[in-house]
């Protein structure tokens, strides 16, 4: 494996106010960056796998750990902590890719990614991984959980928050929307969903598969409180959070547009992109091409955009 | 949920014919004495000790015994509307937040609709969830949408499930608090309403994976569980008129089985029978025969239980007479078997 960056600090997030935002921004986009890093690094020891959705969520997994969830590395199962259920096992990759940036698993113990005896499987199980708050694999479970976990920590009186990152894929399964109802309900705002709309699902196109646009319309009639960004722009990931934080009465939902393979032009361009077969020689350029684009960036986005990257958010949801 | 009357093709029956009545049937015959929602007042008293103890239903509290508990402790009564995925999905939710949940519907959404959530959100990580099946078996004269009759087939190939089919008032009371403290899931196949009250009678304590014999017999073995362990007692009492001396094993554990007992029983050279309101295929009958097989013990075991089939909708006490749960079709049973 290749040398990563070094881990940023991270924090309990109610001990301090902010750093300014420009230097928030800055040590957000460096962690997305590591966790890319981390992540190719994973995918090559299988030679394939979910690096795809990985890169794709990368941002939202950093601004997620370094930015929003009140949490104590050392301390995985603090009971105070702020939850993310991740009912998207497959993302376990990108999981394990933030975990370790965030400081909760050992950089070095990414490279058992996958093999016998590891604790990190490739589909993500609650007993095997610190900070792997669910299993996941079976798809929509995770606001169904969300509910109860939300429900008996209100119940119990804890200020602790529960999101769930969940793809548009599940948006096909029916017990997502029966959690979406349940949390409506009971006015659960301590649940964020997190939607990773990739528009990519295991057979294909997710509007060839299944139509599931208009997902922010769909959500807002159910009773959340929606927003939808370009979850490849950390400005943009920072504000809709912030803002979800402060909301009160309903739950709430961020429907991220995110590319897949994001920030490897390489893998971005792969036709079969859901399970992304990687060739031995391939993974170097991939590292190169990921650093050559965040330096020419400084991973905000903005060069990708110019390449044509995500900012789909309009031509999903506006044009329906 | 208004069925009565549903069925009864023969217009011209007479005036005693007997009806569906489907939510409201009952188990209990005719005299027998009964406790009115054993399952939904144990679990509001053991509440008054335990903080930790909360309900879940899924649009049905109320046909489940659940809504004594809701109306004792409101605060810790959570609904979840008709949706069985996240009522179970929610209950694993709260437990992982410290609280120890019991999760009420009927037993065929519990296991036919909702066994993913069941399986991955509760068994896999081992919680203590606790999930109530009301209507059992042949408990309903509605029909197979409602007749749970493989509940116990499907769930017991899950790992770390605990599996629970109580006789009676008695025992569901005394399960309750067992069931709270017992680390792990389970699974309790519920009866409601007014369930008869017999086990008093005897010198019976609920044991989680433990079988109790409640009569001696030197003849006839009944190994019995659930509902038909009451029928089972009424049968070798009336049996001993025709001079049948019938001994009863109660098995009210599915999973983990008593395979210790069941065994040491059933090789003493006694007619096996056992009871069940269940299919014949995955439940009692099964892990009786499985028991002895793997002990290298044999005894002629007749299965009393339901038909492989989707069963009729129609009056509960015509149904358990057709397919032979009644106590007038068990003695002809063991009667033609001897």
């Amino acid at each position: 494996m290749t040398s990563t960056p070094t881990t940023a600090l991270a924090v309990d997030r109610r001990t301090g106010p902010p750093p300014p935002r420009p230097q928030r921004l800055r040590a957000l986009k460096e962690s997305a960056h590591r966790i890319r890093l981390n992540a190719l690094n994973m995918a090559e020891v299988q030679g394939q796998g979910y690096i795809g959705q990985a890169l794709g969520v990368a941002d939202i997994l950093a601004v997620v750990y370094q930015d929003v969830l009140n949490h104590r590395p050392q301390d995985p199962r603090w009971p105070e902590r702020d939850r993310l259920l991740l009912s998207v096992g497959h993302y376990a990759i990108a999981l394990y890719a933030a975990l370790a940036e965030a400081g909760v698993l050992d950089l070095a113990e990414l490279e058992t990614y996958g093999s016998d005896d590891s604790r990190l499987p490739m589909s993500g199980m609650a007993s095997y991984t610190p900070g792997m708050e669910i299993s996941g694999g079976s798809l929509g479970h995770g606001l169904g959980i969300a509910t109860g976990l939300a429900l008996g920590l209100r119940h119990q009186g804890s200020e602790a928050r529960v999101y769930n990152l969940l793809s548009d894929g599940e948006l096909d399964e029916g017990s997502t929307w029966e959690a979406a109802l349940a949390c409506a309900h009971h006015g659960l705002d301590n649940v964020t969903a997190i939607v990773d709309v990739n528009a990519l699902q295991a057979d294909g196109p997710t509007q060839g598969v299944l139509r599931t646009e208009p997902v922010t319309a769909k959500w807002e009639a159910f009773g959340w409180h929606a927003i939808r960004v370009d979850g490849n722009d950390v400005d943009a990931l920072v504000t809709a959070f912030d803002d979800l934080r402060g909301h009160r009465g309903s739950p709430t939902v961020l429907v991220c547009d995110t590319r897949v393979g994001r920030g490897v032009p390489l893998l971005e361009s792969r036709e079969k992109a859901h399970f992304m077969r990687v060739e031995e020689h391939e993974w170097q350029i991939a590292r190169d091409q990921l650093t050559e684009r965040f330096r020419a960036g400084r991973g905000d986005g903005s060069a990708a955009s110019a390449n044509g990257g995500s900012a789909a958010t309009a031509d999903k949801e506006h044009t329906v | 949920m208004n069925a009565a009357g549903a069925t009864a093709p023969n217009a011209t029956a007479p005036s005693h014919r007997l009806t569906t009545s489907a939510m409201i049937a009952s188990i209990a015959e005719e005299g027998q004495r009964t406790t009115k929602a054993p399952f939904g007042h144990a679990l509001a008293r053991l509440a008054e000790e335990r903080p930790d103890i909360v309900g879940l239903s899924a649009d049905l509290a109320k046909y489940t015994d659940m809504h004594v508990f809701r109306d004792v402790h409101p605060e810790r009564f959570f609904q979840m509307g008709m949706a069985e995925q996240v009522m179970l999905g929610a209950a694993a939710g709260l437990a992982e937040s410290g609280l120890t949940p019991f999760a009420s519907t009927y037993s065929v959404f519990a296991t036919r609709r909702a066994y993913d959530f069941l399986c991955l959100d509760i068994a896999e990580p081992g919680l203590n969830v606790n999930v109530i099946g009301a209507l059992p078996g042949l408990t309903t004269g509605y029909g197979p949408s409602h007749q749970a009759t493989e509940d116990l087939a499907i769930l017991r190939g899950m790992p770390g499930l605990t599996i629970v089919d109580p006789a009676d008032a008695v025992d569901i009371e005394q399960a309750v608090p067992v069931l709270a403290s017992h680390p792990g899931p389970t699974y309790t196949r519920l009866l409601r309403g007014a369930v008869p009250t017999v086990l008093d009678e005897y010198d019976y304590t609920f044991q989680l994976g433990r079988a109790a014999e409640l009569r001696g017999g030197r003849d006839v073995l009944f190994i019995s569980t659930g509902l038909m362990t009451v029928r089972a007692l009424s049968a070798a009492r009336e049996l001993e008129r025709d001079h049948i001396d019938v001994a009863v094993l109660h098995v009210p554990t599915i999973k983990p089985f008593d395979r210790e007992t069941v065994v040491r029983e059933a090789g003493k050279g006694r007619l096996v029978v056992t009871l069940e309101n269940h299919s014949v295929i995955g439940g009692l009958a099964e892990c009786v025969a499985s028991s002895l097989a793997f002990a290298r013990t044999t005894a002629r075991i007749v299965p009393i239980g339901l038909p492989d089939e989707f069963l009729a909708a129609g009056a509960l006490p015509t149904l358990h007479d057709r397919y032979g749960l009644s106590v007038e079709a068990i003695k002809d049973r063991v009667r033609r078997e001897l």
